[in-house]
């Protein structure tokens, strides 16, 4: 667990004056959930600057391939992440719930795609547990497993998600 | 108290006032006789040694504290200007200047030049530093130390200005008063009492001038005695009463002035007389003042240091602006509205103004950089026993504030290049019946989008025939390939990585990574460099660079679906492409255009663009990279635009091919090629 906690402990300095944490017990946190090819996935809500709908996207040619392209956010192009490349899913198929999550990181704002955006909920650490190799994605990319009722969430280590420099997922 | 947050600021003011030090030094060693020129010297290193102390660094207090000393003493009079002095003072603006770089990496200042505070002590007393390694020959010569301090005649000379000053003021039947008070040693404040001095006087008349200069006087730069001239119709015991009644002052001497003895000047630049006006209207404020216009007085505008960081954000604001707008017009263009129709035409021509506005904000006079050189210049001639007479041309020709922080480096190189290899020494000149001093002309120009930098010598010129040897033996051209060749392409070589025509390696050039860096850097700028030399003549490096690097023209392409940005300074022309003109050598698919090869690159294959709709007609934007011609192959010319370039942020920097990304006018983003590393 002290990795998670030590994160936590960053994002809270990160962020203090934002007023929106610390509204439940000390140890809750908000998480933004998302499905990824009918699998529930959640990341700490203050790292998410905005979520907006699929715009056009435009390739970057050399780039690498679960990077899908940029997109102009107001003024600002930003590299958008396509998720299911990089968690080695099957390739997305577009719907009218298809979003955009903006994440913004140390002085870095990329975006990545998800299939649909379901909620906001709060997840204290008891909840959520470390776990080794879900899936198909390698563990290097999960922080934990989030239990709520009957729902698993994959809880995202959104530093190496984002982190270009890091390798697809492990066959 | 945390000092950071000045830093940037101490920096970059320090880094102004040793820049104006240099060229004051230097202009005061061309007239010698110029006191106005210690005056801001001695203010330069007066402001440098108050902000060095203030945030803290001592050594760098300590070398200005010395200098100061030692400039008081010349400024005085005291003591002889000589060559040996100005060695030292200029080793001291080194010393200072390499100082500040320690800070700038973050490392505590340190002298590296240990002698030198030994020797500026020495001069300071008249003496002759004798260093214990170097054998100065040298005679001393500080018999001729004026003793000014005693001596109580008060023989003040004006310039013209305020010698008209003064001859309008008898017209007017003013009398003109050379006053000398001197300050009880007891007075704790003596700045505040000269202030009083001078408030007194200017209630009953005008102050023309002082003795030492108002800024030394308020800075307290007096030993006790200080000497005014002033205008005014009262009598002279209305003046003794009003100095008399500021306590700790007494009046040395009164004069009344009836012959004018007017000292010759050539100085352009406002006189003291009217500093003094100014500088008493300030009040206050003054030293703010001082402190911001110290170096260039002659122009006295309000100026306000900000981030390019802040500027960047406002240029894309601006060019976000800009996007909207042309949806604007789109929107407009579908449905008929005729009150919109007024208001678009409006926001247009404010959004026009407004980007001409912010670009301009961006732009600097190519000055800051080339004010470096005469110094170097100076130095390096001396280092080279040659004679240089260097002439700058266009120093007001403004550029991107980008572009300026980049292309100093290049100049640098092509300036010693110049220097070292093409002017010739004294005697060699002599022997050529050339003027001995050999003339290096830097000059810049506007030229439409570009500005058009110069470097140009009178010396010896490029020997062709040489480098088309030198090409030989390092296997740059084979024999019947360099027979083969025109001028210009051989002369072109020296700007290949790995060849350098110099016979020995100096210090200063010619070691192979002379005009390739140059180019190359000029390059990533987006910019050209040529070269036309003629044997026994001289040599001219001609550098073309464009205005600004956010904003530029490109041709807009299309390849099936994806738009791509070209930069119209890569763009020789265009043409169509029908299937059966493409041809194939060595499986290189060409096109023969006006009777010339070109080989052909399909933007499809090499950036892998899918989507495979067949284009009966194509087009080739045929650009140059380099000297080599390339026909890029698109399906569609969209058209010519302005772009805003943005970076692709710190993830996806580096990729081959691309340059950056724009936003179009549909907000859509297009990439932006860079020819440069796109095949």
């Amino acid at each position: 667990m002290a990795e998670v906690k030590q994160t936590n402990d960053n994002k809270e300095i990160y962020k203090t004056g934002q007023g929106e944490q610390n509204m439940g017990s000390t140890d809750e946190k908000q998480y933004v959930a998302f499905e990824l090819a009918h699998e529930e996935y959640a990341v700490d809500i203050l790292s998410v600057r905005e979520i907006i709908r699929r715009t056009d996207i435009t390739r970057v040619p050399k780039a690498p391939p679960f990077v899908k392209g940029v997109i102009n956010l107001r003024g600002t192009i930003i590299p958008v992440i396509d998720s299911h490349l990089r968690f080695k899913l099957h390739p997305e198929e577009i719907t009218d719930n298809s979003r955009i999550v903006v994440f913004n990181m140390d002085d870095i704002t990329i975006g990545m795609t998800v299939d649909y955006v379901t909620e906001v909920l709060r997840l204290s650490e008891d909840q959520i547990e470390k776990q080794h190799s879900v899936n198909s994605i390698d563990n290097l990319f999960i922080k934990g497993i989030g239990k709520v009722e009957d729902r698993l969430l994959i809880i995202l280590n959104l530093e190496k998600v984002l982190d270009l420099g890091t390798q697809q997922a492990k066959e | 108290m945390d000092m950071n947050q000045y830093l940037d600021l101490f920096l970059e003011e320090s880094a102004e006032h040793l820049q104006s030090f240099n060229e004051k030094l230097l202009e005061l060693e061309a007239n010698p006789d110029r006191l106005d020129l210690l005056d801001e010297i001695f203010r330069a290193a007066h402001t440098l040694k108050g902000m060095s102390a203030t945030m803290g660094y001592e050594s760098i207090a300590q070398v200005t504290h010395k200098m100061e000393n030692l400039l008081d003493k010349l400024r005085s009079r005291k003591i002889d200007l000589n060559a040996n002095i100005f060695n030292c003072l200029f080793r001291s603006v080194d010393a200072l200047e390499s100082m500040t770089e320690m800070i700038k990496e973050g490392q505590n200042p340190q002298l590296e030049d240990e002698e030198l505070i030994n020797e500026l002590l020495a001069l300071e007393k008249g003496e002759n530093y004798v260093s214990p390694k170097a054998k100065s020959e040298e005679k001393i010569e500080n018999d001729k130390i004026e003793e000014k301090e005693e001596d109580y005649s008060l023989n003040i000379q004006f310039n013209e200005y305020e010698e008209r000053l003064l001859k309008t003021a008898q017209e007017k039947g003013m009398q003109i008063w050379a006053i000398k008070v001197s300050i009880a040693d007891s007075c704790l404040m003596k700045g505040v009492r000269a202030f009083m001095v001078f408030r007194n006087m200017e209630s009953i008349g005008e102050i023309i001038k002082s003795d030492p200069s108002v800024q030394d006087i308020e800075d307290e730069k007096f030993d006790k005695s200080f000497g005014l001239v002033i205008v005014s119709s009262h009598h002279e015991n209305v003046i003794k009463s009003k100095l008399d009644s500021i306590s700790e002052v007494t009046l040395e001497a009164l004069e009344n002035i009836k012959e004018l003895t007017v000292e010759k000047t050539e100085d352009e630049e406002p006189s003291k007389a009217e500093e003094i006006k100014q500088d008493k209207a300030n009040g206050a404020g003054q030293k703010k003042q001082d402190t911001m216009t110290n170096g260039k007085k002659h122009q006295v505008h309000q100026t306000v240091r900000v981030d390019i960081g802040r500027l960047d954000k406002l240029m894309s604001l601006v060019g976000e602006l800009v996007i909207n707008k042309t949806r604007l017009e789109q929107i407009n263009a579908s449905q008929e509205m005729t009150g919109l129709n007024e208001t678009i035409e409006q926001i247009n021509r404010i959004t026009t103004d407004l980007q001409s506005v912010v670009q301009n904000v961006r732009m600097v006079g190519i000055e800051q950089v080339f004010n470096r050189f005469p110094r170097m210049v100076r130095d390096l001639a001396k280092d080279l026993g040659k004679k240089v007479n260097l002439i700058l041309e266009g120093k007001e020709t403004e550029l991107d504030r980008t572009v300026i922080d980049e292309i100093g480096d290049p100049l640098l190189h092509l300036i010693r290049n110049a220097i070292d290899h093409g002017l010739e020494s004294p005697d060699e000149r002599l022997a050529l019946q050339k003027n001995v001093e050999g003339v290096l002309k830097l000059s810049a120009k506007h030229e439409g989008n570009h500005v058009i930098i110069e470097v140009e010598d009178d010396g010896k010129g490029i020997n062709v025939e040489k480098i088309k040897q030198k090409a030989i033996d390092k296997g740059f051209l084979t024999v019947a390939q360099a027979e083969n060749c025109d001028r210009q392409t051989i002369l072109n070589l020296i700007f290949e990585p790995g060849f350098s025509t110099a016979k020995k390696v100096t210090d200063v050039s010619g070691r192979g990574v002379g005009l390739d860096v140059v180019k190359s850097k000029i390059q990533t700028l987006n910019g050209q460099i040529h070269l036309e030399t003629q044997e026994g003549e001289g040599t001219r490096f001609v550098v073309k660079l464009p205005l600004t690097l956010a904003i530029i023209q490109a041709l807009l392409v299309k390849t099936q679906a994806e738009i791509y940005a070209i930069p119209l300074g890569n763009i020789d022309e265009t043409t169509s492409l029908e299937h059966q003109q493409i041809k194939n050598v060595q499986g290189q698919q060409v096109m023969v255009l006006r009777g010339k090869v070109l080989p052909l690159v399909f933007i499809k294959d090499i950036l892998a663009v899918p989507g495979d709709k067949e284009q009966k007609e194509m087009y080739v934007v045929v650009v140059r990279k380099g000297e080599q011609q390339i026909g890029l192959v698109v399906d569609e010319l969209v058209g010519q635009q302005e772009i805003v370039i943005n970076s692709l942020g710190k993830l996806l920097t580096g990729l081959p091919g691309i340059a950056g990304a724009s936003v179009l006018g549909d907000g859509r983003v297009s990439l932006i090629l860079d020819i440069g590393t796109l095949f």
